[in-house]
């Protein structure tokens, strides 16, 4: 099926983890190829980034070209092909979260980390962004930092939001993203 | 966490279990929960569907299509299997709803896409989230690993001789996806570009089968109508909208949230008396009615204005998504124009001319006439630009660009023309931070 990669046994970037959950995504769809979204998400979620190593597992895995995971992937706006920081802050500055004060939340983040949109920060604990809708529109302005929603915030609530991440930082070690 | 809202005007249907630990099985079905799924299990399709229609219940995901004829639309036989997708894919800005039915009451989705299994023929179910909702996705996930356990989902469902699954997934961070043959194409594991209708996906839908796809709001309010009876649930609403709908009240608002109201609900109250009027003192501007692609609606168009699909349509918007979105008088509409035109050229899938090139060229002059160099031939062309977009692309999402444009342009003339003068926004608070847009 993928004639890139079929003649020798590759080694795998996955943790077993990972290649367990993979194993069983593709089993779990009347079609393999629908498991193509969800994987390159938990990947990107274990590995921080879509590397070309990924992609060719995952093509690899899946059966299809590297070029059709590219041309897949290149369309959704949360994969990403280039690391992001340990935890990546994404600020909604859609209308909703414009009304009320999204874009002074933005600023906020950009004077305390010095980073602007799709920056990281020097010790690649934080990457900011300005993202459209996150879907908290009746809480806003509202953030996700990765998968985690802050809603209802002032600018006052940012050096706070910071500190947090960076003692779990810390209590956790400098791990891969999570 | 969301913050859960309640007012006495509510009338808590889809919403009842909000907040009451519903996402525990055992806490479901203490409260009802699954009780109409064993009910149409011992019905025939048809009675399924013709109650469905009598609820007078429609699409909550924008186009207010009846539910009932949608799946009625599905071909008895066939050939391929048939499918039910839930669209939880929910990205409309102004709407959040879904979001506190896939954390509070994760079952009641399951239970309605049994039930919709059963009305169609569907052996196989899936619940599609947006990407962002990775925490409910696990919440969901959760509660039908629950309902595997409890045999109401797998092999023959609560003990009949019937067989029903669901799949759950999140997508990737695409507007686009929401549009239902999107959905199919990125469950497929494609770029979420949409297909050419007809034929329609009732007919040839997922990998080829016939496949229902409601929006999750729609899905979730289905067992309650088979708990209440349909009579009783159509006579909530107003004629041919049945019901209630999650509100999501949102911007200059002093008391924003999700409110479950009927439907016909006076779009007036809902502002001064729900959402306890515009905040700071301050006056309303303009509403949007029903998430960011519905034109726009000035004070004097709201104050008969009932909130049901058919009145909003007079009045030459639309219900939407339900999210009601307040403007007060401090706001630039110029800068409101161009925030939301950011948004649909930002998700545009490309596909298709009049939206790829139209949304990028609204913006572009938007931003330009934002910023203060704009001519007095630009508010014409804007206007001009929009109209040719109605109607002229594969999918919605030009007309969701388009319609919110030539209404900016028509409501606030003299606002863009207050940019006129040369200097930058004429509306820009003293210090305000300057608009990016992504």
């Amino acid at each position: 099926m993928s004639p890139n990669n079929a003649k020798e046994e590759p080694l795998t970037i996955f943790s077993p983890q990972l290649a367990a959950r993979f194993d069983a995504l593709v089993e779990k769809y009347p079609v393999r190829r629908s498991a193509l979204i969800p994987m390159l998400l938990y990947a990107q979620d274990e590995i921080g980034y879509l590397s070309d190593a990924v992609i060719a597992e995952v093509a690899r895995r899946i059966g299809i070209t590297e070029l059709d995971v590219r041309n897949v992937a290149s369309y959704y706006s949360m994969l990403r092909f280039k690391p992001a920081g340990k935890f990546n802050i994404q600020v909604c500055t859609n209308i909703c979260c414009m009304l009320r004060g999204g874009y002074d939340v933005f600023d906020r983040f950009r004077e305390e980390l010095g980073v602007g949109h799709k920056g990281t920060t020097k010790d690649g604990l934080f990457s900011l962004e300005e993202v459209e809708c996150i879907g908290a529109c009746s809480w806003a302005p509202a953030i996700q930092v990765n998968y985690d929603f802050h809603d209802e915030l002032t600018p006052e609530n940012v050096p706070s939001i910071l500190d947090t991440y960076r003692d779990k930082a810390q209590t956790k070690g400098p791990a891969t993203n999570a | 966490m969301p913050r859960l809202v309640s007012h006495p005007d509510e009338v808590k249907i889809v919403s009842r279990r909000f907040g009451q630990g519903a996402s525990k099985i055992d806490r479901y079905i203490e409260l009802g929960g699954y009780e109409s799924a064993k009910k149409c299990l011992e019905q025939e399709p048809d009675w399924i569907i013709n109650e469905l229609k009598a609820s007078n219940l429609r699409g909550r995901g924008g186009a207010g299509f009846s539910t009932g004829m949608k799946w009625g639309f599905v071909p008895k036989q066939s050939s391929k299997p048939k499918y039910v997708l839930v669209n939880g894919d929910e990205s409309e800005p102004g709407t959040c709803k879904d979001h506190l039915i896939f954390l509070h009451d994760p079952h009641s989705v399951i239970e309605g896409t049994i039930i919709a299994g059963l009305a169609i023929g569907a052996k196989l179910g899936f619940i599609y989230l947006r990407g962002e909702y990775r925490y409910l996705l696990e919440n969901v996930e959760k509660a039908v690993a629950d309902a595997y356990a409890r045999g109401f989902l797998g092999k023959n469902i609560f003990g009949s001789k019937i067989d029903f699954d669901i799949i759950t997934q999140t997508g990737a961070g695409a507007y686009e996806v929401g549009e239902e043959s999107a959905l199919m194409e990125s469950l497929e594991g494609k770029r979420g570009v949409p297909r050419i209708k007809p034929p329609f996906p009732a007919v040839v839908g997922l990998y080829g089968g016939p496949t229902v796809i409601n929006n999750a709001e729609t899905i979730a309010t289905v067992p309650h109508i088979f708990a209440m009876g349909s009579a009783e649930y159509a006579a909530v609403g107003t004629p041919r909208n049945g019901g209630t709908r999650l509100f999501c009240l949102s911007g200059h608002l002093e008391r924003t949230g999700v409110y479950e109201l009927p439907m016909g609900y006076s779009l007036k109250k809902m502002i001064y008396e729900v959402g306890g009027g515009i905040r700071g003192g301050r006056k309303l501007k303009a509403v949007v009615p029903g998430g960011s692609s519905t034109p726009v609606l000035l004070p004097d168009e709201i104050e008969t204005l009932g909130m049901d699909f058919d009145q909003v349509g007079k009045a030459g918007s639309m219900l939407g998504s339900g999210g009601v979105v307040a403007i007060d008088d401090q706001t630039c509409m110029v800068e409101f124009a161009l925030r939301t035109i950011g948004f649909y050229q930002h998700e545009s899938c490309g596909w298709c001319i009049p939206c790829r090139e139209g949304t990028d060229w609204l913006k572009k002059s938007l931003t330009r006439f934002h910023a203060g160099f704009g001519t007095a031939n630009d508010i014409d062309n804007i206007q001009y630009l929009a109209e040719n977009m109605l109607g002229r692309t594969f999918c919605p999402l030009g007309d969701a660009a388009a319609m919110p444009t030539i209404a900016f342009v028509k409501k606030f003339r003299k606002e863009f023309e207050d940019h006129l003068n040369g200097k930058p926004c004429p509306y820009a608070k003293e210090g305000a931070p300057e608009l990016t847009v992504v």
